[in-house]
This record gives C-alpha cells, sequence and structure tokens, in this order.
C-alpha cells in the first residue's frame, strides 16, 4: 500500500460539482473543497479535470498464459492504468484455458504482483472452451480468484442444453454467464458484416442475425431458469431490441458494448487493412446510431473494449488470414468522449456508471467503485475533457499496436489513475514497473 | 496506369481506353511476328496463390508477346504452402526487382494490400481474388461483346443499351462482380439470374436486375448477350440448390432453352465449362457461342493491361 498521499486540487466531480480529493492510506478521506492538509501531502493542479471512479473494464484479453508475445498481465494492466482502468477481467481463453482454479489463481497473482490494477480472472463456461462439458465452476469460484463470471468469449456456448445448465449452475456461486452470441453455424468463416458491402468486397458475410438468434435464445432460457445472463459486445441495432423486450418483460440480464462498434462503422473495411478485422464485425452506421442510444437510455449498461492484442504479422497480411481483434484499453475513453460525451447522449456521470459502476456491480466487484464518498478506495482517474489530439503509437503501452484508431482525433485524454491510493498514470506517465510491484 | 485492382473504380474513358489498345494488340496477332519489343527488359511475375492454369498462361503470352521476362510463381509447393507470409513472399518479387507483379488470390482483397502496401513497388495486376473481382476477365468479355457486336467498327465505342443477362453463382462469382461494374460504366445494361440462395445479400442495391426464373428473364430480356457461369461442385455440398440435375433443369441452357434465344444473341462462358450443367454442348459449340474468342481476347487485352502498366508514365488508375 502506497504511503504517498494525494490532494486533487479542483477537479470536477461526475455530478458536476467541484471537489478537492484528499487521498490518504489508499482511501478517500475527504471531497471538500478548501479542506487543510499535511505538508507531506503531494497537490496535483485538477482544475479542468474530471474525477471518474477508477474505470473498472468485465472484457480484457491478457494473453497469459499462452500468448506472451501478444500481451502479458503485467503489459496488459499497463495498458488498462494508461487508459484509467483500475480493474479489469481477465477473459478465459489463454493457452492453458482458464478452466481450473490453478490458473485463475495465477493470473490474479501475477496480477497483483505487477501492481497496475485489480485483475479478476474469468473462467470458462466449457473444458477448454470445447463447448462440450462444464469446467471446475465451483471450484474457481472458491478459490483465491473467486471468479464470478464466467465465459467462453471467443466461442459461442452454443448447444442450448448447455447453455441452460450453465446458467443454472452458475447461481449456485452468484455467478453470470457472458455470452459470446454467434451462432457457429451461420458464421462459418465469416469475415465481416453481411450486407451490400460485403458482397461487393466478396469477403464472407457475418449476418447480424447470428447475434441476435443466440441473444433471443438465452434470454428466454435465463427467464426460465432464473439465471442471471450478461451479453457480451453487442453490435446490431436488433440485438438491442432483443435486450429491451427482455428486460421489459423482467428478466436478469446485462448487456455490454464495446468502443470500437460506438464509433466505427464497416466502411472502414474497403481498404481491407485488417486492423478493422474484429469479431463481432463492425456493422452499419444505423447499427452504432442504435447501440448509441441503448447505452445512454440505459438498454446497454456497461462498456467493455474486448481489448485484444495481436502481434503485427497477425494483422500485416491479406483479410482472410488476419486475426480478429482491436487494442482498446489506452483508447476507450477517448472513444467514449468522441461518441456519447462529445455528441451530448451521455454525461460524466453517466460515464462512471457505464465504465465502473455497472460493470463492477455485474462482475461482483466489491469495494472497488465509489460515488467519492469519503472512506472508498481510492480508485481514481483525472480525465481532460478538453484534450483533442491525433491517437499515435506514443498513447499505446501494451505489447501490441493493433489499434484501429491510430492516425484518428480523439478528444479527451487520461491524465492521472490511481489505484488504491497509488497513482499508477502521472500526469500522462506511467509508475515505474519496479515501483509498483513493491506496493 | 498503376494498377489494376478492380474495375468499380474505372472511368468510361479508360475502360474504352484499355479496349481500344486491345484492339491493336489483337490486330498484332494477325501478323506473321506476333512480338513487341516494348516491354524488352521487364520483369512481369505471374503470382498464383491459386491454381489457374488458363489464367496463367494467358497472361505469359500477353507478357511474352511484348517481349518481357516472365517468372511464374506458384504458391503450390512452394515455401508460400509452408507458412510464408504474403508479405515476405512480396518483398523477395521487389528484391528480385519485378516490374509488374500478376497475382491471383484466394483471399479477396490480397491484390490491394499488396499495392497499397510499401513491401514492393511493382504494378500490381489483379487476376481474380477470393470472391471478389477478376477485372481482365471483365474487359475482356467487354471486347468480346464489342466485337461480335459493332465488328471492325469497335474503335472508341463503349456497350450503350447492350441487354446482358448473367447467369448462375453469382454470390460466389468475381467475374460476375467485375462484370456488373464495367457494364454499369460502358452503359450495358445487366440483369443477374440465380437461384436465391446464390444471389448476395444486398444486390438490390447493385446496378443490375435480379430475377430467379431464367426463363422468365430470357422471354422478358431477350439478351443481346447471355453469359453462364461456372458451377463448382462444392455449392452442392453447402446446400445451395439439392442436386445438379435440379440445377440443370431450372438454371442450366439446354437445347431447348438455345433454340429459343434470339439468332443473334452471343453465348459467352468464361470457362473452364461444366458441360451439360450449366451449358449443354449444343450452345457451347454453337456459332453463338464465344468461347473460345474469350480466350483469343483474353490475350489481347492482358497485354493492353500490361502495356499501359508498364511502359512509361505510370499514374494512379484504381
Amino acid at each position: 500500500m502506497s504511503e504517498q498521499s494525494y490532494l486533487l486540487k479542483g477537479a470536477t466531480l461526475p455530478s458536476g460539482a467541484g471537489a478537492d480529493i484528499l487521498i490518504e492510506g489508499g482511501r478517500i478521506v475527504s471531497t471538500e473543497t478548501g479542506a487543510g492538509h499535511g505538508a507531506d501531502v503531494a497537490v496535483v493542479d485538477a482544475d479542468g479535470l474530471v474525477a471518474l471512479p477508477g474505470l473498472v473494464d468485465l472484457h480484457t484479453h491478457l494473453r497469459e498464459p499462452g500468448f506472451e508475445q501478444s500481451e502479458t498481465v503485467l503489459t496488459g494492466t499497463r495498458a488498462a492504468a494508461a487508459g484509467g482502468f483500475t480493474a479489469v477481467f481477465a477473459m478465459a481463453n489463454t493457452l492453458p484455458v482458464a478452466d481450473t482454479a490453478g490458473v485463475v489463481e495465477q493470473v490474479q497473482a501475477l496480477g497483483r504482483a505487477a501492481g497496475y490494477a485489480t485483475v479478476r480472472p474469468i473462467g470458462a463456461v466449457t473444458v477448454g472452451l470445447g463447448g462440450e462439458r462444464l469446467s471446475e465452476i465451483g471450484a474457481m469460484a472458491q478459490s483465491r480468484a473467486g471468479v464470478r463470471v464466467f465465459s467462453d468469449d471467443g466461442k459461442c456456448v452454443h448447444d442450448s442444453l448447455l447453455m441452460r445448465r450453465a446458467l443454472e449452475y452458475v447461481k449456485t456461486f452468484d455467478g453470470v454467464i457472458a455470452q459470446h452470441a454467434q451462432d457457429p453455424r451461420l458464421t462459418e468463416n465469416a469475415q465481416m458484416n453481411e450486407g451490400a458491402l460485403s458482397s461487393e468486397l466478396g469477403l464472407k458475410g457475418w449476418p447480424a442475425v447470428a447475434e441476435e438468434s443466440i441473444i433471443a435464445r438465452d434470454v428466454l432460457l435465463a427467464e426460465h431458469v432464473g439465471a442471471r445472463l450478461h451479453i457480451c459486445h453487442l453490435s446490431t441495432a436488433g440485438s438491442v431490441d432483443v435486450i429491451r423486450w427482455a428486460k421489459a418483460r423482467g428478466i436478469q440480464v446485462t448487456a455490454e458494448a464495446t468502443p470500437h462498434h460506438l464509433l466505427l462503422t464497416e466502411e472502414l473495411i474497403r481498404s481491407y487493412d485488417a486492423r478493422y478485422k474484429v469479431n463481432p464485425p463492425l456493422r452499419r452506421d444505423e447499427d452504432v446510431q442504435a447501440l448509441r442510444e441503448a447505452v445512454a437510455d440505459g438498454t446497454i449498461d456497461i462498456i467493455a473494449t474486448d481489448h485484444a492484442p495481436h502481434p503485427r504479422e497477425a494483422k500485416e497480411c491479406e483479410w482472410d488470414a488476419a486475426a480478429f481483434g482491436m487494442v482498446g484499453l489506452e483508447s476507450a475513453l477517448p472513444v467514449v468522449q468522441t461518441a456519447l460525451v462529445d455528441t451530448g447522449l451521455l454525461d460524466w456521470a453517466g460515464v462512471a456508471r457505464v465504465l465502473s459502476q455497472a460493470p463492477a456491480a455485474i462482475g461482483r466487484l466489491d469495494g472497488h467503485t465509489h460515488a467519492f464518498e469519503p472512506g472508498s478506495a481510492a480508485n481514481v482517474v483525472l480525465v481532460d475533457p478538453a484534450a483533442s489530439s491525433v491517437f499515435d503509437l506514443e498513447r499505446l503501452h501494451g505489447r501490441s499496436q493493433n489499434s484501429p484508431y491510430l492516425g484518428a482525433t480523439l478528444s479527451g485524454s487520461v491524465r492521472w489513475t490511481f489505484h488504491e491510493g497509488f497513482a499508477t498514470l502521472r500526469d500522462g506517465v506511467l509508475a515505474p514497473v519496479a515501483e509498483a510491484a513493491v506496493r | 496506369m498503376r494498377h489494376l485492382l478492380s474495375t468499380r473504380d474505372l472511368r468510361r474513358d479508360e475502360a474504352v481506353r484499355i479496349l481500344d489498345i486491345a484492339e491493336d494488340m489483337a490486330d498484332v496477332q494477325n501478323r506473321e511476328v506476333k512480338k513487341l519489343p516494348t516491354l524488352r527488359g521487364k520483369t512481369v511475375v505471374n503470382l498464383f496463390f491459386e491454381d489457374s492454369t488458363r489464367t496463367r498462361i494467358s497472361f505469359e503470352a500477353a507478357a511474352k508477346r511484348l517481349s518481357a521476362d516472365v517468372i511464374n510463381f506458384s504458391a503450390k509447393g512452394s515455401s508460400v504452402s509452408k507458412g510464408e507470409s504474403l508479405k515476405d513472399t512480396a518483398q523477395t518479387l521487389a528484391a528480385m526487382g519485378a516490374d509488374g507483379v500478376v497475382i491471383r488470390h484466394h483471399a479477396s482483397g490480397a491484390p490491394q494490400v499488396l499495392a497499397q502496401s510499401d513491401w514492393i513497388d511493382a504494378g500490381v495486376v489483379n487476376a481474380g481474388d477470393g470472391t471478389h473481382e477478376h477485372p481482365t476477365q471483365a474487359l475482356l468479355d467487354a471486347f468480346t461483346m464489342r466485337r461480335r457486336l459493332h465488328g471492325t467498327a469497335s474503335r472508341g465505342r463503349a456497350l450503350d443499351g447492350v441487354r446482358v443477362v448473367i447467369v448462375g453463382d453469382i454470390l460466389h462469382s468475381r467475374v460476375a462482380r467485375s462484370n456488373l461494374w464495367l457494364l454499369e460504366t460502358l452503359g450495358a445494361e445487366l440483369t443477374f439470374v440465380a437461384p436465391a440462395t446464390l444471389v448476395p445479400v444486398g444486390a438490390e442495391t447493385w446496378p443490375a436486375s435480379v430475377g430467379f426464373d431464367l426463363d422468365a428473364a430470357l422471354a422478358e430480356v431477350r439478351p443481346d448477350v447471355l453469359m453462364m457461369l461456372r458451377i463448382q461442385s462444392e455449392r452442392m455440398h453447402a446446400a445451395y440448390f439439392p442436386n445438379a440435375r435440379e440445377y440443370a433443369r431450372q438454371w442450366g441452357l439446354d437445347d431447348e432453352r438455345m433454340a429459343a434465344l434470339r439468332p443473334d444473341t452471343i453465348v459467352m462462358h468464361p470457362g473452364p465449362m461444366n458441360r451439360g450443367l450449366e451449358i449443354s454442348s449444343g450452345a457451347a459449340d454453337s456459332a453463338q457461342s464465344t468461347v473460345l474468342e474469350q480466350v483469343a481476347n483474353g490475350v489481347s487485352i492482358r497485354m493492353a493491361v500490361l502495356y499501359l502498366l508498364l511502359s512509361g508514365e505510370r499514374e494512379a488508375l484504381s
């Protein structure tokens, strides 16, 4: 635990109120303007900066163990800190797959050792993501990692009976199934959104119905067995309609959208530039608009990055051969500001909700996020909303550089990130590795 | 002309110019000495990631008749099949001093990726990429139509008002896509006919009519040109239609449909044909068929394209 105390002077809280945020002993001690403080307190000039609770990413691929050429827990959590995240949920599609207590405990321990963010492993729903047998969900839930989110992300739990059993089984542990909604038969070798553009470009289509039909089935299953269901990276206007209907019926479903599905459209694929290849694929402008409105009205509960690092050679090739996925931790907040705040759809309290409070609640991440009440854990991020700049390689801090935003102008810049009172990002500069590791 | 990647961005004057230069090249083919010295000292690489003997030898003949040196690089049995990337292959060819790369690739967009990259500075000709485009095929088709319709008075003309029906696997056909854009640019009226399973999603936004019933389309359009596309057997296994018999009955050009055509309707096929499936032998071998003319014209078109790409000033075409 860091001993350094901070006073974030003149910050603007999500509510719009001004505050001097005093951080001591890893906690927020006071937000009172003009309150006195000791001489050993480091004063941060937060005039013009927005203070948010530390961001929580429910959907991160840290790649370790198994794919360390793309990312490690250390490099991924550095990217997280640079993006204002203080907690990340690490997806299970590692090698070995996170389907046993041993693997999830290892990932959590690596996160703790790195010291840049809280790492909460996600457990696989099925053994080896094979879609055939349930993995040791109970053992993972009761391990030191305390897993509460289970997902075969990257693959859909498509067998209806297995999905039903998974939804039922996790109730024992207050868990949630996070479904990657993709009918595998309707998307064999699919390369991009199916529509007039995929037909023109000659790329195999990934139809919206392949997502929407799985979501429709799963909300009905969740209703039938009375379980919690979370839908990962929802990407189509039709999916929004299904979720809206399910929520109106009182079904316990939550939904997530990624930053890229809120800003980018399939038109970018005309370049055949594989940086735009992602799963689910970039959709039409109508879908982007529907997703934005759904975030604004609460139909979509959270924004999560689906940060998916890949090495250069996986993207420097023809479209069909390229890997799916984009890095997104460092760009998430600027994209959300550009797509939702600058357009008037979401205020900063809304940003705090969709990027911190709601994902923490879904993932049962207790005591992490807050509304700046004194006594809360000092997970805080300071954002400069007035900064507008070209997103370049300097902004990327993970091991991979497959960002679709390189060269694009985005609003907002994360200046400071505090994780349990420790400054992981200091006026745009990451804390040294050695310093973070010995906290 | 820097690269030829698609017909979609080809302007009308550019397209007509290619066809006119191909007329000049065709004239050379009738001379005793068929060879021109135009590309002497230039190296053209035929980079084929997908088997296509016909297209490769057509490009090879075209390059050789322009006196270029030709290197054939087939991915089968080479380092490419052992996992060498497009980037490494391109850089290897660049290091060998290729001036032009004729690329056939199973992935849509691979020629564009190559042309946009800094891996190689050569002019790139798309010789068929995935289910995207096959621009020289569409150009040779247009050339063939123009010659049949206008004979020696072809130079300078487009295809205004020419009624074309293309039948078959539109969904997977790069020939259909390249013809779509080029025929639109040249002023022709295009109708696609296919089983609904083989019509691409969004085809209603294309500059072509789409029908499912071949007999109805032929009766209504009374086409100047009828083009039959090859049906690949793997489509049957993927349940796009029940079997070959049913396909032939519904969408094949059999002798009966052939007899019902206008006597001056020309019958085209990009080859290789499945005789008895999408086209009967009677139709394929009839005087109305242009199948062999298409092959001969292919060399002239590819000579024109290589000439524009590799001689003199190289400017952006598409």
